[in-house]
């Protein structure tokens, strides 16, 4: 019996309706993690019940009603145990059909509290990776290089903010409902590229991050149906995963897109991510993740570098500039350009972005555009603008790629 | 739950509007406050003078310091408040919303912390 993936199946869900009823972050996840040490010890003998969720909600139910019994002489105890016992003696099972339906809405309580926009992005991201997700403070701290106290003090003003100003346990009304699942979508986009985009720092905790994101997609799926939004970004999440051991060679060093050996690609997680992108691009075919999944399957697709289609993708970025306009839009943009019609045309749209001064102090843009000089044979102009993106980088890996670029244009 | 809806306004823009435009603001804020009385949320609620008027107060070693102006330059101003009851932050920040101060300032929607004063 593989008791972590169940436990990791079954949280999010009975922690979601826990929370409902000892409106407590806190008291509901200390409860259900002593619900389940329960069962690591009943199960084995007794087997594991039809329906685990009911059960690790009854049980840490029943230890939190026995916790306010104890501290019963307290005042504000028994003022907090009475919705508790209401429930209880009145409908041992409110909430815990077998249907799992009310399971559903308290998650869906759950991930609209954490991702409210009335918190930090931050805030959100944290309280969303700890609640949701189940990761610890420390391993949230390492993953976002902050120490382990800044990342504990984050979560608490969090959550008294939500007590605080009454941010309320409930499912957005239909007419934000939409806006407001943009904002849960964003948290979990910002998850997955904090695993994906950063080589440095904890490797194994960025890996897990990608793959915590990846299984939050899995979750609000069946949650939004029918969102195209909501597959386009598991698309895209699965799509660029897919690439994860390609793009890094044995010296931890960055291997573009270009020059992967393609041949490592995760084949289930393309397979998967082209259809959910077929889908996205079915119901939200403007929609910000769904047009991006469909960049991603089109490189997906491509078995060899060669045979990308790039007329399509400049033209889908095209699409994501004038809908969702941002500079690191149009700098990918300008780089499928010069894919598709040539690098003095795409060198022409990167030094666009260069006079408006968006991207300033942005490593990417004189590498973008350092890259397209070399191809069009202006090594000198080329160094300068390596030299420049040099001066800029952070990522030691990216920093490496840049040093050897600069190294083949200038002349020993 | 109660919140105060602090409102927010740049002062010399506010000045700048001409005679309609303060015309058709007053009247805006007559409607919104008629709409949030009727529907229940509305405790209270004032318009400020402008905070060429604010005196700033401290006592220091048990003398009474005033100052001119209020505390902080900014470019917006405490301009006005409503006292509300509604239900839970998101109504609140819906009825934040309706103020027309919203579209041209910006709102600070604080929780009141019930404070209980014996006689």
């Amino acid at each position: 019996m593989d008791f972590e993936s169940l436990y990791r199946d079954e949280r999010p869900r009975a922690l979601a309706t826990l929370i409902r009823l000892l409106r407590d972050f806190d008291l509901a996840e200390e409860m259900l993690q002593e619900a389940f040490t329960a069962a690591l010890e009943q199960w084995p003998a007794a087997g594991v019940p039809r329906n685990p969720c009911a059960w690790l909600v009854s049980a840490a139910r029943h230890k939190a009603v026995d916790r306010f019994r104890r501290a019963r002489t307290l005042a504000t105890k028994t003022a907090a145990m009475a919705p508790l016992l209401e429930t209880t003696l009145a409908a041992p099972d409110t909430g815990v059909g077998d249907d799992g339906t009310p399971f559903t809405d308290d998650l869906m309580r759950l991930i609209f509290t954490c991702c409210h926009p009335a918190l930090a992005l931050e805030a959100q991201i944290a309280l969303t990776l700890k609640t949701l997700c189940g990761l610890s403070v420390e391993q949230i701290a390492r993953a976002f290089l902050v120490p382990a106290a800044t990342m504990a003090q984050r979560l608490v003003r969090a959550k008294n903010k939500i007590r605080a100003a009454g941010i309320p346990y409930e499912v957005p009304g239909s007419d934000r409902l939409a806006e407001r699942l943009d904002g849960v979508l964003r948290v979990v986009y910002l998850v997955f590229n904090e695993g994906y985009a950063a080589t440095s720092g904890d490797n194994l905790v960025r890996r897990e991050l990608c793959a915590e994101a990846i299984r939050l997609g899995r979750l609000l799926r069946p949650l939004f149906p029918a969102s195209g939004e909501v597959a386009g970004l598991l698309a895209l999440m699965l799509l660029h995963d897919s690439r994860r051991t390609a793009r890094v060679d044995g010296h931890g060093d960055l291997v573009t897109l270009e020059e992967q050996d393609r041949s490592q690609w995760n084949r289930v997680h393309i397979d998967e991510g082209r259809g959910l992108a077929e889908e996205a691009v079915r119901r939200a075919g403007r929609g910000f993740y769904a047009v991006q999944s469909a960049i991603a399957a089109l490189h997906a697709q491509a078995s060899r570098a060669e045979d990308t289609d790039w007329p399509q993708i400049a033209a889908l970025y095209s699409m994501l500039v004038r809908l969702y306009p941002s500079p690191i839009v149009a700098l990918n943009h300008a780089a499928a350009v010069a894919m598709a019609a040539g690098p003095d045309r795409g060198l022409e749209l990167v030094e666009q972005i260069e006079r408006s001064g968006e991207l300033d102090g942005f490593h990417l843009l004189p590498a973008a555009k350092a890259d397209l000089l070399r191809r069009l044979g202006r090594h000198a102009e080329a160094a300068v603008a390596y030299e420049r993106a040099l001066a800029l980088v952070t990522q030691g890996p990216e920093r490496r790629y840049l040093e050897r670029r600069l190294r083949e244009v200038r002349p020993s | 739950m109660q919140y105060l809806l602090l409102i927010y306004e740049n002062e010399a823009s506010m000045a700048g509007l001409s005679e309609a435009e303060q015309g058709q603001m007053y009247q805006e804020y007559t409607d919104y406050t008629k709409a949030i009385r009727k529907s229940g949320h509305h405790l209270a609620g004032e318009a400020l003078q402008p905070v060429a008027t604010a005196t700033t107060v401290r006592v220091k070693n048990g003398k009474t310091v005033t100052t001119d102006g209020p505390f902080a330059e900014t470019r917006e101003q405490l301009g006005g408040f409503y006292m509300v009851e509604a239900k839970d932050l998101d109504e609140a920040i819906s009825l934040a919303a309706r103020i027309p101060a919203s579209r041209t300032g910006s709102i600070e929607v604080r929780p009141i912390l019930p404070f209980h004063v014996p006689d």
